[in-house]
């Protein structure tokens, strides 16, 4: 089994305050591994981290097994090779959706505008969104706004996924559309880490399942083990507060 | 009241005399030509550079930090200088240097004054549009790999100048009207042409022809600066919605 993404001891402070204190994680190859844990735990600044868009203060971020994290590494390279997709979509407003899709593809990747179209179309049409490529985002139901994200962050085809809570900002009906997409993702192969608050989600996509709890993973396993089995105080309490609210 | 008043009957024969009006007004309408030409040309020197004053203020890398102060000194000191002050400093300081090169065409001063004096305030208005185009945006750009400042080119910019097009409409309007300013360096525009007309015939109606000129022009932007605003508002309800 190949890493495509290593941890090892990051950390991370806003202030006075360490968000981060010391993560070690391993996402193989084809693999999905699935971060959970209260608001305010670190998932997003994790994810961030991941993608060069914050700053760690200590440790190391290997992806490939290139230190990603060195000073000499240039940021810009590194996000061309990942695709993140954020939990209030963000998509370009001044833009058409087929426009979102190919911006990174054309102006990162120097595809000629055609080709980055057509694939743009392509993939629309791959994930449903068939139609609404002249359509700009705000004419968009919440969950196609999502898939068109997901989309985006796909189109230049990325080693790895980083979905930050991607179906939190949605309304419940509109969760299921966005989940099916990662699950079709999962099946291709697409190696992804999900910070999610979707259990039952998570326990069917995931291959590991890491519960985040005060800037610390403090506690691992597989989704089935962790999901029905957990063995720490803090991640019982969660998970029974997470319950009252779904049904695994 | 107005017509009413004691002086009504005199003021109304010096401003407002019918036949002075027809006298003047085509002098004054080809000399307000000069002030639309300036308006537009100005007005579009005044877009670009303000947008790269306030790019310069929006820099982040360390190594831009020059151009960063030099864009703040500049904003604060044009912003703090009166316009027709800086109209003098430029059309009456700069010839009298009798630097060889430099023009010294009062219209291509008195140009280049309201030009720095306008582009410190659209600067700053553009400024307030880049700030208020959230940094998810900036992010989500980051994030599918463009660098910083294609993120501004194709991302931040294009959405940052849709928010400001009202309050810029408004220094649109600011600056026609400032053209007139040009008067004081002898630059025969529809508001000198006007106080020429008016020392000739001892009657002050061509002023009013001008006045009523500027007006012709001011209000229908304003109508078009109501418009936008107003579509504006709609299209920001929808979002909430």
């Amino acid at each position: 089994m190949t890493a495509v993404l290593e941890l090892r001891g990051v950390t991370k402070s806003y202030g006075d305050r360490q968000v981060l204190k010391g993560i070690d994680l391993t996402v193989n190859e084809h693999n999905a591994v699935a971060l959970i844990g209260a608001s305010g735990s670190g998932k997003s600044t994790l994810l961030r981290c991941i993608d060069l868009l914050e700053d760690i203060d200590d440790g190391d971020v290997l992806l490939d097994g290139e230190v990603i994290t060195d000073p000499s590494v240039d940021p810009i390279k590194i996000r061309r090779r990942l695709g993140l997709v954020f939990q209030a979509f963000n998509l370009f407003p001044n833009m058409t959706i087929a426009e979102n899709v190919a911006l990174g593809p054309r102006r990162a990747h120097r595809e000629p505008k055609d080709e980055a179209l057509a694939r743009a179309h392509e993939l629309l049409e791959r994930f449903g969104l068939e139609g609404r490529e002249r359509d700009y985002p705000d004419r968009l139901s919440g969950g196609q706004q999502q898939r068109v994200a997901i989309v985006r962050a796909l189109a230049t085809n990325p080693r790895a996924l980083l979905l930050d809570e991607v179906t939190s900002a949605l309304d419940p009906e509109l969760v299921g559309e966005v989940l099916a997409v990662i699950r079709d993702l999962k099946r291709d192969g697409m190696t992804m880490v999900i910070a999610t608050h979707e259990m039952a989600f998570a326990r069917d996509v995931a291959d590991e399942v890491c519960f985040l709890h005060e800037g610390l993973i403090a506690e691992r396993g597989s989704a089935e083990q962790i999901l029905t089995d957990p063995q720490r105080p803090e991640t019982q309490r969660f998970l029974r507060r997470i319950l009252e609210t779904q049904r695994l | 009241m107005i017509v009413t008043s004691p002086g009504w009957t005199s003021v109304r024969e010096s401003f407002f005399s019918w036949y002075w009006f027809r006298h003047s007004f085509s002098d004054v309408l080809s000399a307000f030509w000069l002030d639309v030409k300036m308006f537009l040309i100005l007005e579009a020197i005044v877009l670009v550079f303000a947008l790269l004053v306030a790019l310069c203020r929006n820099s982040r890398a360390p190594a831009l930090f020059p151009l960063r102060l030099v864009a703040t000194v500049y904003t604060d000191l044009f912003r703090g200088i009166p316009t027709i002050l800086l109209i003098f400093l430029f059309g009456f300081g700069i010839p009298g240097l009798a630097i060889k090169g430099v023009p010294t065409d009062p219209l291509v001063l008195g140009g280049a004054a309201l030009v720095l004096s306008y582009s410190a305030y659209v600067a700053e208005v553009y400024r307030a549009g880049i700030d208020s185009v959230h940094t998810a945006q900036t992010a989500a750009a980051l994030a599918v790999g463009l660098t910083r400042g294609q993120a501004m080119r194709y991302v931040v910019v294009p959405q940052a100048v849709r928010r400001v097009v009202p309050p810029l409409l408004n220094d649109f309007i600011s600056l026609q009207k400032d053209v007139a300013l040009l008067s004081i360096l002898g630059v025969i525009e529809a508001l000198r042409q006007a106080e020429i007309d008016q020392g000739l015939n001892f009657n002050s109606t061509p002023l009013v022809a001008a006045a009523l000129l500027y007006i012709c022009v001011t209000v229908p932007l304003a109508r078009v600066l109501d418009h936008m605003q107003a579509r504006a508002r709609r299209r920001q309800q929808a979002v909430m919605v």
